[in-house]
């Protein structure tokens, strides 16, 4: 299975993390969590001219702040760029419900709830785990394994493809989607334009295939739905299959991989797992606290000030989830990762109305995919810490993880 | 659980965004429904055994949209 190369368009090195900061940079996809923590202590609120005007903010108050305040923050796009989004998509936005406010983005939202409740994901569990376990076998024999090109993220394109009806073997394509939508996100607009192009007719020509011959399944559901009497507008349909297959595949993938990472590189806790799997529950819920994979984003509603910051209408708003999980103020050992930690009321799935929607099967996938690469390799560690490679932009985990079995 | 319970527990609808958290984690004092959504089960009464699982509940819930209430 071969890691596809792909394009990430880069800006100038940041020299200032408070005024001049970048999500894209080389440094901060590395390593933010000291970024983060310099910033929380000394400036709470960060602003840099990058991507026409974007504001940061580092601890738990204000990145929850920011989240509950639908007026003057909208989702219109969730995803800091060079451009804006176009007037003309309002209120369904790019990608609904995550592009949506107040009210519409009530009604957009509850539309897709029931699929993704707990007890309907709950039955996906046994198909989880045989894809993890074929997913294995298909590496036995290697002394290095890539866990995140070969394992982590082979897993939620397979089960969201399912759901959604899309062709499993595209996964490789799903991949350069994600690749496109969230990596690449200092390109020139004109080429993010082309892009989406292309992702929007491959989206249409699936939607076509289920016109034509209807099927029982998330694209099938959303062709039939109705708000109010009427079937949704084809925009609709298109952007919320974009939303499930993005948000789907990403951040999951994210977190498997960064749970591993956490493992490779810290026995001792590879070793409780392994002897008092009664922590499975609390460990999962810690892996997302502490790494988080997802930034949020909001766009400026109207001029307003934030904390002494004079915020405009259409600057951007880094919202760092994983920033806030590793707030001392709201988690005591915020930097340790502590596997049975009791009290977590972490951020990792965002907070206010736009709680991730995939939350449920999220946390299957990693917990059964951590027990499963747990069962298979009891031991195991980073094979060449240099060569880990993490995802640049608003979703954070590796993308390249070679590790040494045994 | 019943009239003698000194601890009740209550989910506020307004506040839950369904992260599924108290169902997971007490599943005998709180269910979803089809949307995902909290609520208590019965009248919120927490029996002795379960008063740990309630407070773990609340202090595990994002939006802080659950609370105790102690006779």
């Amino acid at each position: 299975m071969a890691t596809v190369a792909l394009e990430t368009a880069h800006q100038a090195p940041v020299v200032d993390w408070a005024s001049d900061f970048d999500h894209t940079d080389p440094v901060w996809v590395d390593n933010p969590f000291p970024i983060w923590d310099e910033l929380r202590n000394s400036c709470p609120v960060a602003h840099s001219d990058r991507y026409g005007g974007t504001w940061l903010p580092t601890s738990h108050e204000t990145v929850s702040q920011v989240a509950y305040d639908t007026e003057n923050f909208t989702s219109w796009s969730v995803v800091v760029s060079n451009g804006r989004p176009p007037e003309d998509n309002r209120p369904i936005g790019g990608a609904p419900p995550i592009t949506s406010d107040p009210p519409f983005h009530a009604v957009a939202r509850r539309l897709l709830l029931p699929a993704f409740g707990p007890k309907v994901i709950a039955a996906l569990e046994p198909q989880i785990r045989q894809l993890c376990r074929k997913l294995l076998d298909e590496l036995e024999g290697q002394e290095v394994v890539d866990a995140a090109a070969d394992y982590a993220g082979h897993i939620p394109p397979d089960v969201i493809a399912r759901m959604l009806g899309l062709p499993i073997e595209d996964g490789e394509l799903f991949r350069e989607f994600v690749h496109g939508t969230l990596e690449n996100v200092a390109a020139p607009v004109e080429q993010r334009h082309e892009f989406f192009g292309r992702f929007d007719q491959y989206i249409g020509k699936q939607i076509q295939s289920h016109i034509d011959e209807p099927k029982d399944d998330l694209i099938g559901f959303l062709l039939n739905v109705e708000i109010m009497g009427s079937k949704l507008e084809p925009s609709h349909i298109g952007g919320t299959i974009i939303l499930l297959l993005v948000a789907g595949i990403d951040t999951t993938w994210s977190a498997i991989g960064a749970s591993i990472w956490h493992l490779a590189n810290n026995p001792q806790d590879l070793e409780r797992l392994r002897n008092e799997p009664e922590l499975w529950d609390t460990a999962v819920e810690e892996f997302l606290r502490a790494y988080a994979p997802v930034t949020m984003a909001r766009l400026v509603a109207q001029d307003h000030n934030f904390h002494g910051c004079p915020m405009k209408k259409d600057d951007w708003v880094l919202l760092p989830f994983p920033a806030a999980n590793r707030d001392p103020l709201a988690f005591p050992d915020a930097d340790k990762v502590i596997l049975d930690r009791a009290e977590n009321r972490h951020a990792a799935f965002g907070l206010g109305i736009h709680r991730c929607i995939g939350s449920n099967l999220a946390r299957l996938e990693l917990r059964v995919a951590l027990q499963e690469w747990v069962a298979r390799y009891p031991k195991f560690s980073v094979a060449n810490p240099a060569a880990v490679r993490w995802a640049a932009g608003q979703v954070r985990g590796p993308r390249e993880l070679p590790i040494t079995i045994g | 659980m019943g009239d003698d319970a000194s601890m009740k527990v209550f989910v506020d609808a307004e506040k839950c965004q369904g992260h599924n958290r108290c169902f997971a984690i007490a599943p005998e004092l709180f269910d979803v429904d089809d949307l995902g959504n909290a609520f208590v089960i019965g009248d919120g009464s927490v029996s002795a055994e379960l008063e740990a699982k309630a407070r773990l509940a609340v202090a595990n819930c994002p939006e802080r949209a659950i609370t105790i209430v102690e006779s």
